[in-house]
């Protein structure tokens, strides 16, 4: 007996959210074992990374600070894709939008908060696009692959916040590598009043909501996914190949610079070596999870901010490592694009060995 | 002067072990037309599962082993992905790449620094043959003296190695001719995870003794950039990696220098990084990529 997997000639409805909640179940019992491992009680764990979140107020607010950052880089990383423009790099460009950012925040002092927020905002942006644009010039003029480079990117970009930081950075006051707080005209409104969550939080959803506009509804839009779907048609067809993939990674850089930009102004107001928590990497794993599609990436994002405030209250609470948060999106992205794949397919058990001609 | 050369040369060879070995897997394993981008993640895996299994047992030996065994398992679960499913290689990578980290984040934490603690073992010391070129590592010894020899060997001389060429130009071709393309891509995939747990392994085993978050570093980023800074050929991928460790010993060697004192070391820690990407735009343009890089092949 051989087992072979053969393409389904059509897919019935119900096998799509089947698999995916097969493999969301999948990920819960890993995460149970991991919990179990660590000493914790795996139900009440559970019940506090995935609801107990959702049952309280400052958990809810919480969770949708969480997701901001999200949001955005889902949306850098989906647009990027969805042009066949393989960034990888937006961990790197929402840090360089942090930079950007607190540059700004920091030398904003005298101007009123509505020329410091659109100021600060800007800044990220052009640092996270400036951050994207040598993969990008790289990639289209010489044809050199854009995976490599904006992943080596990453690293140097939080080697530049550290060397800030030590430096002329430095907190004036502590002594600390934490940049001292930047000016109150550049901080975000909050927008839901007695709670953090921040105007970064609905300049997320307008960005995700041009997206899904230009991208699905306008004609540059449909240029980028024909240059996403087949460059060598495009390219025949006499679309603009390379300078639709250099704006697509410019504008993705940015959008994820943007997230950096609303981190620092929105909430944490200061620079630090943490800043992002994977940010970017967890934005490759949103935007897959939704299948590229923008309106997916802002609901993806939206649950692993629950995820993410679940998994430190279940820390808080049983004593295990919180880093059992990011463990369970890493473990859902590969469960459930495996089970999107499956689902195309049927199992074919055969007994008889194909014969191959000589 | 001569001290400092010899320092310089030292120190690159054991900075180009760990980023040789990872290369080479990952040369392997593009040679049959897959991309591993897991490859950060399986090199963190083997590092931590390395210095965890040998901090338990009291053996180095006990940890390099456990270090291979986490190697294959993350090659299988990875070459199960997208050979026989046909899942996007960039995603599927990346994703072994996250969970990796993430699973031994959270492993790390759990076994050695819930309490404030960090894991440390005595590691590996260097053996001596006379000046400080040749005192290192018996790992190093062994990538360049046996392991480089027998990639080279396996890729061109062996019956395999035609196998995972043809499958990674035409693997149409190739099943026609008998050769089976999935069976010859999972034994890639296998190998080449097993050069990058090798790798993993020498950094902690090796180089510090010891683990913390981010040991690798991006060493697997620039692993990926020198296999296709070396065309993948492995005469160039090794001038790649000397390279790349020169400018990394380098700058180390310039932290000393009293001129450089007000220099942030973080800047010169980036140089390795840019140079790498400098390197690419020099020699990556127009490079000849596998035939089937990225394609999932089905017979249908």
């Amino acid at each position: 007996m051989k087992a072979r997997f053969a393409l389904r000639a059509s897919t019935p409805w119900w096998r799509g959210p089947l698999l995916v909640g097969v493999a969301a179940l999948l990920t819960i019992l890993i995460s149970a074992i991991m919990i179990r491992w660590a000493g914790g009680a795996p139900i009440p764990a559970v019940r506090y990374m995935f609801i107990s979140p959702l049952q309280s107020r400052f958990g809810f607010t919480e969770s949708l600070l969480s997701a901001t950052p999200l949001v955005f880089t889902g949306a850098a990383v989906a647009i990027a894709f969805r042009a066949g423009y393989w960034n990888i790099g937006a961990e790197g460009q929402l840090l360089a939008g942090t930079i950007g950012a607190t540059w700004v925040g920091l030398h904003a002092e005298p101007l009123p908060r509505i020329v410091g927020v659109p100021l600060i905002l800007l800044a990220g942006m052009l640092f996270g696009a400036l951050w994207a644009l040598t993969p990008a010039l790289l990639r289209t003029r010489l044809g050199i692959d854009e995976v490599v480079t904006t992943l080596l990117l990453n690293p140097v970009a939080l080697l530049i916040i550290t060397g800030l930081l030590n430096g002329p950075w430095r907190n004036s006051e502590s002594g600390f590598p934490d940049s001292d707080v930047i000016a109150d005209s550049t901080k975000l409104w909050i927008i839901w009043p007695n709670t953090r969550v921040h105007f970064g939080l609905a300049l997320g959803v307008v960005v995700i909501g041009l997206c899904w506009w230009f991208v699905g509804k306008m004609s540059g839009g449909l240029k980028l996914r024909a240059v996403g779907l087949a460059p060598n048609a495009a390219r025949i067809a006499g679309l603009p190949v390379e300078r639709t993939l250099l704006i697509t990674a410019l504008v993705s850089g940015g959008i994820a610079g943007l997230g950096g930009a609303s981190e620092i102004a929105g909430v944490a107001h200061q620079l630090t070596t943490g800043i992002s928590n994977n940010f970017g990497y967890t934005g490759v794993i949103v935007a897959t999870l939704a299948s590229l599609s923008f309106i997916g990436a802002l609901l993806v994002a939206l649950m692993f901010g629950v995820i993410t405030v679940g998994s430190f209250s279940a820390s808080r609470a049983l004593e295990i490592p919180s880093q059992i948060g990011q463990l369970v999106q890493a473990v859902l992205l590969i469960t459930v694009v495996c089970a999107l794949v499956i689902q195309k397919y049927r199992v074919v058990w055969s007994t008889k060995k194909i014969e191959v001609s000589k | 002067m001569i001290d400092v050369t010899e320092e310089i040369i030292s120190s690159s060879l054991r900075i180009a072990t760990p980023l040789a070995l990872a290369a080479l897997g990952e040369l392997v394993t593009e040679k049959s037309g897959v991309l591993n981008l897991g490859i950060e993640g399986i090199m963190y895996g083997s590092a931590f599962v390395g210095i965890a299994t040998a901090a338990q047992t009291g053996s180095l030996t006990a940890g390099l082993v456990a270090a291979l065994v986490s190697g294959a398992i993350a090659g299988l679960i990875f070459a199960f992905a997208t050979v026989t499913l046909g899942v996007n290689q960039h995603v599927a990578g990346l994703g072994m790449t996250l969970l990796m980290i993430s699973l031994c984040n959270t492993a790390n934490r759990i076994m050695f620094t819930a309490d404030g603690g960090q894991v440390r073992v005595d590691p590996w010391k260097p053996i001596n043959f006379g000046g400080p070129i040749f005192s290192q590592y018996w790992l190093t010894y062994a990538t360049f003296l046996v392991a480089v020899p027998f990639v080279w060997w396996l890729l061109w001389k062996s019956g395999l190695g035609l196998k995972i060429r043809a499958v990674g130009e035409n693997p149409e071709a190739a099943d026609v001719a008998g050769v089976g393309v999935a069976k010859t891509r999972y034994t890639a995939i296998i190998i080449g995870a097993l050069f990058m747990a090798l790798a993993g392994a020498f950094i902690t085993l090796a180089f510090v003794g010891t683990f913390t978050v981010n040991i690798v570093n991006g060493r697997g980023w620039v692993a990926l950039a020198l296999v296709i800074f070396g065309r993948w050929t492995i005469g160039r991928l090794l001038v790649g990696a000397a390279l790349f460790s020169l400018v990394n010993a380098g700058q180390l060697q310039l932290r000393l220098l009293p001129s450089f004192a007000d220099v942030p070391f973080e800047i010169l820690l980036a140089l390795p990084f840019l140079a790498v990407i400098v390197g690419l735009a020099i020699s990556g343009r127009n490079v000849p990529y596998p035939g089937s890089y990225l394609k999932p092949y089905k017979r249908l």
